[in-house]
């Protein structure tokens, strides 16, 4: 399978890669990792003729804690999110996700910064961003600015993301509450069935803080309001639990593919939110 | 479309390319520079036959443009070994019956031998983590797993008599 040909661009600052998107327009992409994009260039699911490749751009990479912020490059791949130490300190959680994403050699090339921006709500870093109620940092010919992860999806493939923009880098607060990230797939390299991230406080026997959000069963990640407010002030005790993950599930909406009809999904989402709170309480 | 220029070290040689930003790494090593050791099995990143080394990174070569890999220094299946000195892999994986048709062996085994920089001890369940992203449809891995972990045990014996 071999593509359409288009033009090869390989900025070196930011600046560059919004200078090329604002003089080529619709015809001109970005490419992070590839390895969302190429498949679907190979199989002429796309019209691209100007590839404006991020690799050269240095200022996207890399991973730091400040003052409690953890700030991600948008071009840092899977592969360093799971060896980083830093990370493994501030949010262990993006590491037991990452870790659940694809196979080596996809992890080694593909980025977070792709993984979020593309939109695809198979995707898993689009619901652990919810999770961690994160910050994504736009650049565009206006500057830059800031859409919060929860406010970022509108549908499957459209984000609060304008064309013109490149997403930077992704921020959250340091997670070191109880967390866990399970996923429910067919095989390794699968998109999820149904997956959840979740991050517990407790203090003193009572649930002081949670997040819980979704991937794969809406056309959006999905963040559960509802099941949080279930759990803070609980216990966690099994009927708190029960109530939350009741919320969760109600909050999905699934559709039938080739991995199961809707009344399936909802019932796999049950069961790996559940276990999701469960592991997360035993860490808190 | 304009060619354009690509510079790579492939297998410890400074390779000079000419060639369009649509050809795929996998077309560039097999059709233009004759390098047919990764072999194309699914061409959509799913089997990793393709698989190469490529600046210390096992990279499907199928999802990967020549353009975004230049400059990078590849390693793939001819580089690890000859057929009159097989590389310590290739040993193991003939000894333990670790192919059958041989058409998945050349990514598994340039995999393998990055996992086993990272992970030299490594346990069955690394090895078998590790090998994730390689499919065989016809060892059902065992052989595989057998051959990479007795290959690991031999390198560090070499590592520890060096």
């Amino acid at each position: 399978m071999i593509p359409s040909a288009f033009n090869y661009h390989r900025p070196e600052t930011v600046d560059g890669v919004v200078s090329l998107l604002a003089e080529w327009g619709d015809d001109a992409r970005v490419i992070a990792g590839g390895h969302s994009l190429i498949p679907v260039m190979k199989q002429r699911l796309t019209d691209i003729s100007h590839l404006i490749d991020l690799a050269a751009v240095e200022t996207l990479k890399g991973i730091s804690l400040q003052d409690g912020v953890v700030t991600i490059g948008a071009m840092t791949t899977q592969h360093e999110l799971i060896t980083s130490d830093t990370l493994a300190k501030a949010a262990p959680l993006v590491r037991e996700a990452s870790l659940q994403i694809a196979d080596p050699q996809v992890r080694y090339v593909g980025t977070i910064g792709g993984n979020v921006a593309n939109g695809d709500p198979a995707n898993d870093m689009p619901g652990l961003m919810q999770t961690l109620d994160a910050t994504y940092h736009l650049t565009g010919p206006n500057g830059a600015r800031t859409v919060a992860a929860r406010d970022f999806y509108e549908a499957a493939y459209f984000t609060a993301r304008e064309e013109d923009e490149i997403l930077t880098a992704i921020s959250f607060a340091a997670a070191d509450g109880g967390y866990a990230y399970e996923k429910q797939k067919r095989k390794i390299g699968d998109y999820a069935t149904a997956a959840a991230g979740v991050l517990l406080t407790v203090e003193g026997g009572t649930c002081s803080a949670a997040s819980i959000a979704l991937t794969n069963l809406s056309d959006t990640p999905v963040y559960c309001a509802e099941a949080v407010d279930i759990l803070v002030g609980s216990t966690l005790d099994d009927a708190s639990i029960d109530a939350a993950v009741k919320a969760a599930v109600g909050a999905s909406d699934p559709v039938a593919d080739t991995r199961g009809p809707v009344d399936f999904k909802k019932y796999v989402a049950g069961i790996i939110i559940k276990k999701a709170i469960h592991s997360a309480k035993s860490r808190a | 479309m304009e060619k354009m220029h690509i510079k790579l070290n492939v297998n410890g040689k400074d390779v000079d390319l000419l060639t369009e930003p649509r050809t795929l790494l996998i077309h560039a090593l097999r059709e233009e520079m004759g390098i047919t050791g990764p072999h194309i099995g699914c061409s959509s990143s799913h089997c990793g036959a393709c698989t190469i080394d490529m600046n210390g990174m096992s990279v499907k070569s199928c999802t990967v443009f020549a353009a975004q890999a230049n400059g990078a220094e590849i390693t793939t299946i001819e580089g690890l070994g000859t057929p009159d000195s097989l590389h310590v892999l290739q040993e193991m994986f003939k000894e333990h019956h670790g192919l059958q048709c041989g058409y998945c062996t050349p990514g598994m085994i340039t995999r393998a031998h990055r996992l086993l920089q990272e992970i030299p001890n490594p346990t069955e369940d690394e090895v078998r983590f590790g090998i994730a992203g390689n499919l065989c449809r016809c060892t059902g891995y065992q052989n595989i797993v057998k051959a990479i972990l007795a290959a690991a045990a031999k390198m560090n014996e070499m590592k520890e008599s060096a």
